[in-house]
């Protein structure tokens, strides 16, 4: 797919996130948006096997968001993919919905696996890579992480992990829009070199500029694997990126927008 | 009579289903020669994963393994079931993964390792998680058709096992979700579980002695757990004991209980670790400490009767 017409589906997606979140009066806006490149750039472009038709084709890549409160992200991404219809936004949030406010692999059709205690989705996806290695199984596995989730030790867990079993099938993405619910991170608990920490774990590691740009998001994620060695993607992303109000505030980490508020995010999402 | 631990019969079980079955993969925390997985690490060593010490890390793997068509067992002490409580709780049993723990060196038999190693909290824990099945093998034959078993579940299975040495009764049959009557009797019911079955088979003889027939009931599974013959054995004895090697806060006693009220009960105590943390020492002189020898709860039985 062309560039202008993935960033097109973003903007989309980006709407979804507004309408989601607004509708239910509860999510995460802050780093839906912030990620919301990377997704579509998955799903459209870069995901092999992604079928709505066939979501459970055994040797499809498989994509796990492991930083799970940006579901409306996720289900921006599905909706627009053709997994399910728009009217489940209704539901978002909402007693009997499928689209639950973390994703459930168990309700929402295309979800790999059910995340939003942070540091396990990585886990899980480095268990899917090395279960596809062990099965002889194709399939590529990608992961989001988040900059506040990799306070977690697991995360670290699972990256020692993912070197030392070789998982060149599994590229880590970190959406590193530096902020958490309590302040940046640098405030809450510093990352400190990230990229070296990465490196020292023994992932090979790409770090893109801008990860709101869609073609250094691709030029990324379609880098050829390095054999031996799991890939680690930096993404530098704005948190509430497209929302002039929300854009680098923390505030908006966990707070939905109002009608008003809403009604202003779609016209700065206008394509 | 032959003695073997039950965590050896795990080891020994999960090389016997490697065999027939090449989906199952093993997972350890670099604990293989304790919990007993290096049998099956030498017979398949490509099916074998060391997670290293990372006991969360360890069951996440495990859960994103499921998704590929694998059976992974994963196995390390039980007193980690708590350090990786949270992988278990939302990485397996939320999207009912099919993922196995046979998790060992439960209860104060532990021994010389002490209290900080000594799980007496693990069935609590793992029967209040749903989709999980629960089993607590009172033998090495009972753990091999609980390893069997496990395997033909389709999600989350917990295995109890326990270090020290017990005797290994006949095979007897087992059914997941059914309990055993090990033995007959009319003036009271003892419910237990795991290697707490040699203890209140020598209660039983000691309230014989006492001119006291009482009714002994296993239960290899914890859950779910088999209420109808708890039931009917309330019913029928009317003085109901339960005898544990775990706290008895929320393992067996708790699911007696549940079971069991307003049945008809006239009399209930739960015999277990009461309530504190275990501590160094020999298996046999720990068993002593917190009451659990046969003598002992013979003697509270009759004391309560």
């Amino acid at each position: 797919m062309d560039i202008q017409a993935l960033e097109a589906q973003a903007r989309q997606v980006r709407r979804d996130i507004i309408i989601m979140t607004c509708k239910a009066g509860a999510g995460h806006p802050g780093g839906s948006l912030s990620c919301t490149d990377a997704l579509v750039a998955l799903y459209f472009d870069v995901m092999k096997g992604v079928d709505p038709k066939n979501d459970k084709n055994p040797n499809r890549d498989r994509f796990v968001l492991s930083k799970g409160h940006a579901a409306p992200a996720l289900y921006g991404t599905l909706c627009e993919r053709g997994y399910f219809g728009r009217e489940e936004f209704d539901g978002f949030r909402q007693l009997h919905g499928i689209l639950q406010g973390h994703p459930d692999i168990k309700k929402c059709p295309g979800v790999d696996a059910s995340t939003g205690s942070l540091g396990q989705g990585i886990s899980i996806a480095v268990g899917m890579a090395l279960g596809a290695k062990h099965t002889g199984n194709p399939c590529h596995v990608y992961t989001v992480i988040g900059d506040g989730e990799s306070q977690e030790g697991l995360v670290w867990e699972a990256s020692m992990a993912a070197a030392h079993y070789k998982l060149d099938n599994l590229t880590v993405i970190l959406d590193h829009n530096g902020m958490q619910i309590d302040g940046t991170n640098d405030e809450v608990m510093s990352l400190g070199d990230v990229k070296a920490k990465a490196l020292a774990f023994g992932y090979d590691v790409i770090e893109v500029a801008d990860g709101n740009d869609m073609k250094q998001v691709l030029d990324a994620l379609h880098a050829p694997a390095c054999p031996g060695k799991p890939r680690y993607i930096i993404l530098n992303t704005l948190k509430g990126k497209g929302v002039s109000f929300m854009e680098g505030q923390v505030g908006w980490h966990g707070k939905a927008p109002n009608a008003e508020q809403a009604a202003q995010a779609l016209k700065d999402l206008e394509g | 009579m032959e003695k073997k631990a039950i965590r050896v019969a795990y080891g020994e079980a999960l090389v016997k289903l490697g065999e027939t079955n090449d989906k199952v993969v093993v997972l350890d925390a670099d604990l293989a020669q304790a919990t007993m997985t290096n049998g099956f690490k030498k017979a398949f060593p490509g099916r074998f994963y060391d997670c290293g010490i990372a006991e969360a890390d360890m069951v996440d793997i495990a859960a994103g393994m499921s998704t590929m068509g694998l059976i992974p067992f994963c196995s390390t002490f039980a007193v980690f079931a708590g350090r990786s409580y949270d992988q278990i709780r939302n990485g397996v049993c939320y999207p009912k993964f099919n993922v196995k723990f046979g998790f060992s060196h439960a209860g104060i038999t532990l021994g010389e390792d002490g209290g900080s190693h000594q799980a007496i909290e693990d069935l609590a824990l793992m029967r209040v998680l749903p989709n999980m099945t629960v089993f607590a093998p009172s033998d090495a034959n009972e753990c091999y058709a609980c390893v069997e078993a496990a395997a033909k579940i389709d999600g989350p299975v917990y295995i109890r096992t326990a270090r020290l040495p017990s005797p290994v009764y006949d095979p007897r049959p087992f059914t997941p979700g059914k309990g055993v009557v090990i033995k007959d009797g009319k003036d009271c019911v003892i419910f237990t579980c795991g290697i707490m079955l040699e203890h209140t088979l020598d209660a039983v003889d000691q309230l014989a002695a006492k001119g006291i027939d009482a009714a002994l009931v296993s239960f290899p599974t914890i859950k779910p757990f088999d209420e109808q013959l708890a039931c009917e054995y309330t019913a029928k004895c009317k003085k109901v004991f339960t005898v544990e090697e775990h706290s008895i806060i929320g393992g067996l006693g708790d699911a007696v209980a549940s079971a069991i009220i307003g049945r008809g009960v006239e009399t209930f105590m739960k015999i277990g670790i009461n309530d504190v943390f275990g501590q160094s020492g020999k298996p046999a002189d720990l068993l002593k400490e917190y009451g659990l020898t046969g003598p002992q709860i013979a003697d509270r039985i009759a004391e309560k009767l």
